[in-house]
């Protein structure tokens, strides 16, 4: 920290000749004298530049700007543009046909019932809301699971997916300071930020093969095969982010022979529960497996896709283990960790969960709103397809766009192209070749497809 | 907590005794997790929960009730629900949360018209309420100032040490209460800020400290602040109960103001929890004011950086409801009128539970209560007479001695002030 000096632009002059000095010397104070009493109440009057002081300068003298993050800043870069054509297919965030954000309507429904019931809003537990987090439980595991019936399950709300996925790594550094993260190659952009801020140390698994644009299966297995064991496998539930690629129900099990033989911890990070297949039950499909085989399993979940609830940062982070005092225990030290950062989650958004899930009729028209978003992106992936599959003569196979699941496609455009896609047609992605279908309408297919051949054939 | 040792051993344990199993695993993984401590403050509300005495008094945690002893929800939020209820959509806010809210927010603190604010000079982010605000503020400080410590007072909020410590923020502590007086042991306090090293990071609270209840005047403020200038402290307030102590925001951020006056480049955390109630919504803002905007942004930059791994981005809800409040000239004149009476309500309880403790003919003096600021009372009553209140008394607190005088209404202010007066007269 730079020293400074001391000068008062109303003292005598001979005063601030002798002042020039390093502040901190105790005398410094004492050179005022009678000043020092004027100081106190002239201080008010004349105001900030006549106190030019050393505080001055700021002890943040030498910060540099952040980079802007790599997803959030593409909305901000959309939203700086102001061409007509633009496209923001960037941020995971569900879009109507009309390229509209979509409030679900059971959403406003239970939101309306609280208003009527005009809940109070004290301080949720540091666990958070009590059912929240019964409903947020029997939905991924299933109301008669047997973890949930023998109390093995330690759950706590969360502040989304990346509070949730937070408070896991913050718990994997206090109790396995040893122990590694394995996650993907590649994986959602904030995965490694939120190991690194947690200070886990992490490396990458094999996972996207770019030559048929589907899973590296070998060298996944592979690579968490030669991880230390007692690895933390960081593993997304359903519709993989950026990719889309999921493996299929065998594979899932190979997946989990290989963990339980290393001894590896799975860590589930499901993010769009529902957005998948359509259907809630059928996306928690993984981690129901690795639960039913006997395995201590984390589960990050969140709720701000399938509910459209991004900003109320609703979630909750999971611990199956193998007993209920184990449960107990570990749920009691999520809390010590929450404490200091947040100190209890907010309410609103669980309320909301609670309220739906809780209602059948809710719970219902919620699955079939779930339906109609998983169907529209299904839909605009087919059109998307059968436009690309009509523009590009060359006979390339655009087909991985219809096995992949869920609202991200990886297009295999790299940043190169990429950059061209948002240059030259404003449309807006990550520098990955990560397209959110969910920001796509089916009227803008053939339009995104112009774009994307352009970008594959003539830009290298 | 386990030692390294001891997780090593575990996993060495499980190892060993994993090979051979087919499927089932039947050790755990987490047999080295202890069971952490209650929180001190919010484990008491869990035991009031539990207790079923139809006399049970929870003078715990600082969320404010009415006179019937009801949690409150103010009539401004309720408008504000009202308006905002099914209509706006929840896309994502900006990490640094909404822009509106914060704008708001800083005026709150560094007035209407602060020059800074016009000349973009404070870099602010939306925070989980006054917690997540102190914790992005330790972690920015231990990031970019990685050789400094904090200076806490004692005593302070218990959680304050929790988040510098996950921040891993080395603490110091300053001299603050003095217990003979129950009042400030301001000499003290000025000598740990003249012995702190030169450029030490000092937290303070703005108002109405927490759990005292004892705030520096407005004279020993100037000086505190002057003493800082010498030394060239930094400053970082916590500004939880702005409203609350008083009655009125302007003169609760008084002790800021002359910080701002004096020249200071402070750090401040302010929180909504208290004076609008919207403690389960979580909402707050942290800012730090900087020697221009060019600097504001990239300090606002990095905090964003900071917050994206722990949450990504704020919850709209609350900071929604503030910023339709504070943006209605009409709606924010309500919500002046609901802090101010809050505040009454609670000076007024203060004036009945020393009264009361009097009139019974307690040995002790009886001040303090009325001297105190905001929602808290420091007492006095050690450990084990809190103990006795609890279990005789089915009146509950930190075993701090701190009353939350929210809690106390005109119905169970003479039992509160028998069953002190029972624990302590013969002390």
């Amino acid at each position: 920290m730079a020293s400074t000096m001391l000068s008062l632009s109303f003292a005598a002059p001979s005063l601030h000749q002798s002042q020039k000095r390093e502040v901190g010397c105790v005398e410094t104070a004492s050179l005022f004298g009678n000043k020092k009493v004027d100081l106190l109440f002239k201080g008010k009057s004349l105001g900030r530049t006549s106190m030019s002081v050393a505080v001055n300068v700021s002890r943040f003298e030498g910060i540099t700007m952040a980079p802007p993050d790599p997803i959030l800043g593409v909305s901000e870069a959309f939203r700086a543009d102001t061409n007509d054509t633009k496209l923001n297919l960037g941020v995971g965030a569900y879009r109507t046909e009309e390229l509209q954000p979509y409030v679900l309507n059971v959403v406003k429904k239970a939101e309306n019932l609280m208003l009527e019931k005009g809940d109070n809003k004290e301080y949720l537990p540091i666990e958070g809301l009590a059912a929240f987090n019964k409903a947020t439980v029997e939905l991924l595991l299933g109301a008669d699971n047997p973890a949930i019936q023998q109390g093995r399950v330690a759950t706590v709300q969360g502040l989304s997916g990346t509070g949730s996925l937070r408070l896991a790594g913050a718990f994997i550094h206090r109790y396995f300071p040893d122990s590694k993260a394995m996650i993907s190659s590649p994986t959602w952009g904030n995965h490694k930020n939120i190991f690194n801020d947690a200070r886990v140390p992490w490396s990458e698994y094999r996972y996207y093969d770019p030559r048929t644009v589907g899973l590296d299966f070998d060298g996944m297995i592979s690579d968490i095969k030669a991880a230390p064991d007692g690895s933390f496998v960081v593993l997304h539930g359903c519709a993989h982010n950026p990719t889309g690629i999921d493996p299929t129900p065998e594979q899932w099990e190979k997946i989990a022979d290989v963990i339980e033989e290393k001894k590896h911890i799975p860590f589930f990070d499901v993010a769009y529960q529902g957005f998948a297949s359509g259907s809630l039950d059928e996306d928690a499909y993984s981690v129901r497996l690795f639960v039913s085989r006997g395995l201590e399993v984390l589960v990050a979940q969140s709720y701000s896709k399938n509910l459209g609830l991004y900003a109320e940062r609703v979630g909750a982070i999971n611990v199956i283990c193998s007993g209920s005092d184990a449960a107990a225990r570990v749920k009691s030290q999520l809390k010590r960790l929450a404490r200091p950062m947040y100190s209890n989650p907010p309410v609103h958004g669980a309320r909301i969960v609670a309220n739906i899930v809780g209602d059948p009729t809710l719970f219902n028209e919620w699955k079939e709103e779930m339906e109609m978003m998983a169907g529209r992106i299904k839909n605009v992936r087919q059109k998307l397809h059968s436009c690309l599959a009509e523009k590009d003569k060359s006979g390339k196979d655009w087909s991985f766009i219809l096995k992949q699941i869920g609202m991200f496609s990886f297009t295999g455009l790299n940043k190169v192209q990429s950059d061209n896609m948002t240059n030259k047609w404003h449309v807006y992605m990550t520098k990955d070749g990560r397209i959110s279908l969910a920001g796509l309408s089916l009227a803008k297919c053939e339009f995104l497809a112009d774009a994307i051949i352009d970008s594959f054939y003539n830009v290298s | 907590m386990a030692s390294r040792t001891a997780i090593s051993c575990g996993i060495a344990r499980r190892l060993s005794s994993g090979y051979g199993f087919a499927t089932r695993s039947m050790s755990s993984w987490w047999t080295d997790v202890e069971p952490a401590a209650k929180d001190p403050i919010l484990g008491v509300t869990e035991a009031f929960l539990a207790d079923t005495h139809p006399d049970k008094v929870n003078v715990g945690v600082g969320a404010y009730r009415d006179d019937d002893g009801k949690p409150v929800v103010l009539e401004c939020v309720r408008e504000a629900e009202r308006r905002i209820a099914g209509s706006e959509n929840m896309e994502y806010l900006p990490m640094g949360g909404s822009v509106k809210m914060v704008d708001e927010t800083l005026k709150l603190a560094y007035g209407e018209n602060s020059e800074f604010i016009k000349e973009k000079r404070i870099a602010a982010v939306q925070a989980l309420s006054g917690t997540g605000a102190c914790r992005l503020f330790a972690e920015f400080q231990k990031r970019f100032q990685p050789d400094s410590q904090i200076y806490i007072p004692i005593p302070t909020w218990s959680n304050h040490h929790n988040i510098w410590r996950d921040a891993q923020v080395p603490q110091r502590t300053f001299h603050y209460y003095h217990a003979e007086t129950r009042g400030l042991d301001f000499a003290s306090l000025m000598d740990d800020v003249k012995n702190a090293p030169n450029g030490s990071f000092f937290m303070l609270h703005a108002c109405a400290h927490n759990p005292t209840g004892v705030d520096p005047t407005e004279e020993q403020w100037r000086e505190i602040s002057y003493q800082f200038k010498v030394k060239n402290h930094f400053a970082f307030f916590d500004m939880a109960y702005q409203g609350f102590a008083s009655g009125d925001p302007e003169r609760d951020a008084k002790a800021i103001r002359i910080f701002l006056e004096d020249g200071h480049l402070i750090g401040c955390a302010q929180s909504y929890a208290k004076n609008m109630g919207l403690y389960g919504q979580r909402v707050g803002c942290l800012s730090i004011l900087c020697e221009d905007e060019l600097q504001a942004v990239a300090v606002k930059s990095q905090l964003q950086q900071i917050a994206r791994p722990m949450y990504s981005n704020p919850p709209v809800h609350g900071a929604l409801v503030v910023s339709t409040i504070l943006s209605d000239p009409t709606l924010k004149n309500l919500w002046l009128k609901e802090v101010k009476g809050m505040a009454d309500r609670i000076i007024g309880m203060r004036t009945k539970l020393r009264e009361n403790l009097e009139n019974l003919g307690s040995p002790l003096p009886w001040e303090h209560v009325t001297k105190q600021i905001g929602m808290f009372c420091y007492s006095g009553m050690t450990p084990e007479q809190v103990d006795r209140l609890t279990n005789e008394y089915h009146i509950y607190m930190t075993r701090n001695g701190r009353i939350s005088m929210a809690g106390v209404t005109t119905g169970n202010v003479g039992y509160l002030a028998k069953a002190i007066h029972e624990v302590t007269k013969s002390s």
